[in-house]
């Protein structure tokens, strides 16, 4: 069964108060040489039926109108695994 | 006068609303997020609450429910829209408003009752304040940092879409520190407070005189009474 993947990230200019926290953490675990965490979203979108260019554009479509909010976020890859 | 409160999967403040819509003097009708029905209502509240668990985003799933697509299709005729807190955030997600909201800037849920100023009181929901009048209603809420480009912001601080700004402090991060806002034409209006929680005395906001005294929320709903009468 093919899985088309969606992966959406805050906005790299906006605060991600998520990331924020865990790279917090990683400095009080010790973990000083990353300087920084973002957190985002993975879709696993299921179909039952071979994923053609029609159906791409169609969750395309859903990327951008629905799993992501454009103000704040981008959707940074689609793709077929 | 005939107000409809819309109820989605996860609201909590519907209830209130509709009794602030009743002690305003207006009507209350319950709409269902599943009907495609606004059942001939002159203006439209959006309640407070975490719409199908605030899942996906805040507002995000409510956005796209059925009777959304009523609602933004009365809003484009000019009928009244408030948005409350998930409201708000229902109303940012379907572009009924601009911006949008993430976490709190400190991650952590708040409660508190919040003064506010009125920056523009002509909008359908403002128009019994005074431009200026400094307010104080509850707020609530975990995803109420309200952001948007600087090339928006411009624009709405500009034809004066900012219509409350948090005073004192900012709760939540808020861009300019921004509480509500409105569409260009004014019917449309969101925010992250609660004004359905101080319209009535011994359930509102401490005030100077007595404690829970504070009814500054009543305004929104007899200015929207006013809008429609006019």
């Amino acid at each position: 069964m093919p899985t088309i993947v969606v992966e959406v990230m805050p906005k790299a200019e906006l605060l991600d108060p998520q990331g924020k926290a865990v790279a917090g953490a990683l400095v009080r675990l010790g973990k000083t040489e990353f300087s920084g965490v973002r957190i985002g979203k993975r879709f696993e979108v299921t179909v039952d039926r071979p994923v053609d260019d029609a159906l791409l554009a169609e969750v395309r479509e859903l990327a951008v109108d629905m799993f992501s909010n454009s103000v704040i976020e981008d959707v940074v890859s689609i793709s077929v695994v | 006068m005939r107000i409809g409160v819309v109820t989605f999967p996860g609201s909590l403040d519907d209830r209130d609303a509709q009794r602030a819509v009743r002690i305003a003097g207006a009507t209350p009708v319950a709409l269902w997020h599943g009907d495609h029905d606004l059942q001939g209502v002159d203006a439209i509240i959006l309640p407070g609450g975490f719409s199908y668990g605030d899942y996906l985003r805040a507002g995000a799933i409510a956005s796209h429910s059925p009777i959304m697509a009523e609602v933004i299709d009365a809003a484009g005729r000019g009928v009244p829209v408030l948005g409350i807190c998930n409201g708000f955030q229902t109303l940012a997600e379907a572009r009924l408003v601009p911006g949008a909201h993430t976490r709190n800037a400190h991650q952590q849920f708040i409660r508190r009752d919040q003064k506010l100023r009125v920056e523009n009181a002509s909008t359908a929901w403002t128009n019994a304040f005074d431009a200026n009048d400094e307010i104080v209603i509850p707020m609530k809420n975990a995803d109420g940092r309200f952001v948007a480009d600087a090339q928006t912001l411009a624009r709405i601080e500009g034809e004066g879409q900012v219509v409350f700004r948090y005073l004192d402090v900012n709760p939540n991060g808020s861009l300019n520190d921004i509480a509500g806002v409105s569409n260009e034409r004014g019917n449309v209006v969101g925010l992250m407070p609660h004004p359905e929680h101080a319209t009535e005395p011994g359930f509102g906001p401490d005030t100077d005189e007595a404690m829970s005294s504070g009814v500054d929320g009543l305004k929104f709903f007899a200015s929207v009474i006013s809008t429609l009468v006019s």
